[in-house]
């Protein structure tokens, strides 16, 4: 068992009781509704909710009303409206990140295990220098590459780093399944390898797939909104999570409700993606 | 001695393959810089609103950035064969200087923060181990869950609000007197709760084997039973795992020391990027990729040094 591994099913254990298990469905059940009502917030709040970027001077950091539930900023902006942004933002650049991510880790760690030789000595050494580099350097030094602010650079940084640990996770998995004697007597049936993926190595990944993929989401919000905290990642006027934490500073003693919003949203999406994890132990 | 060989030679080829993606990566940079670099320096020479047209073609005339591209990047390469990492653009001080400055700030951060980790995490990962299932094994779970889902950043936030703004108990920022104390107390709670798990489920599984059993069995003191059985054991669990934590210290690294404004590598990284000071950049990159593959290198010795038996594929981090 890897040791990335073992930090992603840190938080899993095995069932071990009837009790357990219902804990553990139950904290699922409550995750998958907690994350249905942020992104549903994400993607109806935009569209209800006036423009995030429509200044008015006068309503200049006014205490939460009926017409605005969360106040406005330091520019009259509403923050209600700025957070859904934000977190529609933060979503929809995590989702991609991850697909991208999840894609090719898959298709390098199927390779890698199915052809082993100097293909998955290419593949290893690659993602051995990877692994090396902690994330937030890799998408540091991409974002640095790119106009300040650029959402392609984040896109780019963030898929790059957690391509690794889907590769990682996936190619070991796939050895055990692959050298398993089911796939030895479906090789010998002559069964064809579309049915050895579908068969075999799809019912095995599926769980780890989705801790990994829910794993990859957090990681994505929290690098996004970091950098936008230390003010490298994207750039004013866009409504980014971190960012408005750090706008709210300067007025952290005329309006303390600034940036109880952001943080909350940050909290609970971390929160619910933690509990989406299944309960696989990986080995 | 063949294992050990190996271990070098591994961590040897990977510190080669770091050190060179991160350069490519650099060179990349300063090929497609957006905008004027050289009034992006002079704006972190000289403040925002002194910039002008002079002061740019000053910077462009001094630093030879209306070269040919592959003039500066030959140069380039050449200085770093030499091991001269040039000088920061934007302070023109020696690169070298600058960063081994920040690395020191960066590992005494380091080291305190790693300390705090494992005296929390370690006392509460045996204290949970007693009476798994019990209430400290509960409240242990509830601690990791806890640490787990609020970012450094966030963590860094609410200690400095609460002990700084609000009790005054340390400065929130800068190297004075008490101003490591936030910045190691946020890295380290953010690791506690990870080594707190880990620790917990190893000695757990330690306790319950068959040779503790046996030394207990043939009348071996409980406390000697803890020295030389059960705390080696779970060593080997917990030593790469601190591997594996160190990277994820380094980039706490990053945030906290933005945030707490503490003079080291990810507060100088994070600057060098907004400046596009790129040798300033590379350097500090390179160091701290460096870093990792040391710290991991020093930690598969160790596993090595504490559990001997030949096993079949090496954990990696």
């Amino acid at each position: 068992m890897s040791m990335l591994m073992l930090e992603q099913t840190v938080g899993a254990r095995p069932v071990r009781s009837s009790r357990q298990a219902r804990y553990i469905a139950w904290t699922r059940i409550a995750s998958l509704v907690g994350l249905g009502l942020i992104i549903a917030f994400a993607l109806v709040g935009p569209l209800v909710l006036p423009d995030p970027a429509a200044q008015d001077l006068a309503r200049y950091l006014q205490p939460p009303s009926v017409a605005d539930p969360l106040g406005t900023d330091d520019y009259g902006r509403s923050v209600a409206s700025r957070v859904a942004h934000a977190t529609r933002v933060s979503l929809l650049l995590a989702a991609v990140c991850v697909a991208t991510a999840l894609i090719l880790g898959c298709v390098a760690g199927v390779l890698s295990a199915w052809f082993g030789g100097w293909v998955d000595a290419l593949l290893r050494s690659i993602s051995e220098a990877f692994v090396a580099v902690p994330a937030l350097l890799v998408v540091l030094l991409v974002s640095a590459l790119a106009a300040p602010g650029s959402m392609v650079a984040l896109y780019v940084g963030l898929a790059l780093v957690q391509w690794v640990e889907f590769f990682r996770v996936v190619r070991a998995r796939s050895a055990l399944v692959l050298g398993s004697p089911a796939v030895e007597a479906a090789g010998l049936l002559q069964l064809g390898w579309p049915h050895v993926v579908r068969r075999h190595l799809w019912p095995a990944l599926r769980p780890l797939l989705v801790t990994l993929s829910s794993l990859g989401m957090v990681t994505s919000i929290l690098a996004m909104s970091t950098l936008g905290f230390v003010k490298v990642g994207l750039q004013p006027p866009r409504a980014e999570l971190g960012l408005m934490i750090t706008e709210s500073f300067p007025f952290y003693d005329a309006a303390p409700w600034m940036p109880l919003a952001p943080v909350a949203v940050l909290f609970c999406l971390t929160v619910c993606l933690l509990g989406l994890r299944s309960n696989e132990e990986g080995r | 001695m063949t294992r050990l060989g190996g271990v070098i030679a591994r961590r040897g080829a990977q510190a080669l393959a770091v050190a060179i993606g991160v350069s490519a990566l650099c060179f990349v940079i300063t090929q497609r810089l957006p905008g004027d670099i050289a009034y992006r320096i002079a704006a972190g020479r000289y403040g925002y609103d002194m910039v002008d047209a002079d002061a740019a073609a000053s910077v462009r005339d001094e630093l030879g950035l209306d070269r040919p591209l592959w003039q500066q990047l030959g140069e380039w390469v050449a200085d770093l064969l030499r091991l001269d990492l040039g000088r920061s653009l934007v302070t023109s001080q020696p690169v070298l200087t600058e960063v081994s400055h920040y690395l020191a700030a960066t590992l005494q951060l380091a080291v305190l923060s790693i300390v705090i980790a494992v005296i929390v995490g370690a006392g509460i990962g045996v204290v949970a181990a007693r009476r798994p299932g019990g209430f400290a094994d509960r409240f242990s779970s509830l601690w990791v869950a806890g640490v787990r889902a609020v970012p450094p950043f966030l963590l860094g936030l609410l200690l400095m609000i609460v002990l700084s703004a609000q009790l005054g108990l340390f400065p929130a920022v800068g190297h004075g007197d008490g101003g490591i104390v936030l910045p190691a107390l946020t890295l380290g709670l953010s690791l506690s709760g990870l080594i707190a798990r880990v620790t917990r489920d190893a000695v757990v599984e330690v306790r319950g084997s068959a040779y503790v059993e046996f030394a207990l069995t043939k009348g071996l003191p409980e406390r000697w039973v803890l020295v030389r059985h059960v705390l080696r054991n779970a060593a080997v669990s917990l030593v790469p795992y601190l591997g594996v934590q160190f990277v994820v210290l380094i980039e706490g690294v990053v945030v906290v020391e933005s945030l707490f404004a503490w003079d080291g590598l990810g507060h100088s990284l994070v600057h060098a990027v907004f400046w596009r000071d790129i040798p300033v950049l590379q350097a500090s990159a390179l160091v701290l990729a460096l870093l990792i593959v040391l710290v991991n290198t020093l930690v598969d010795l160790a596993v090595l040094g504490l559990d001997p038996r030949p096993r079949g594929r090496a954990v990696t981090a």
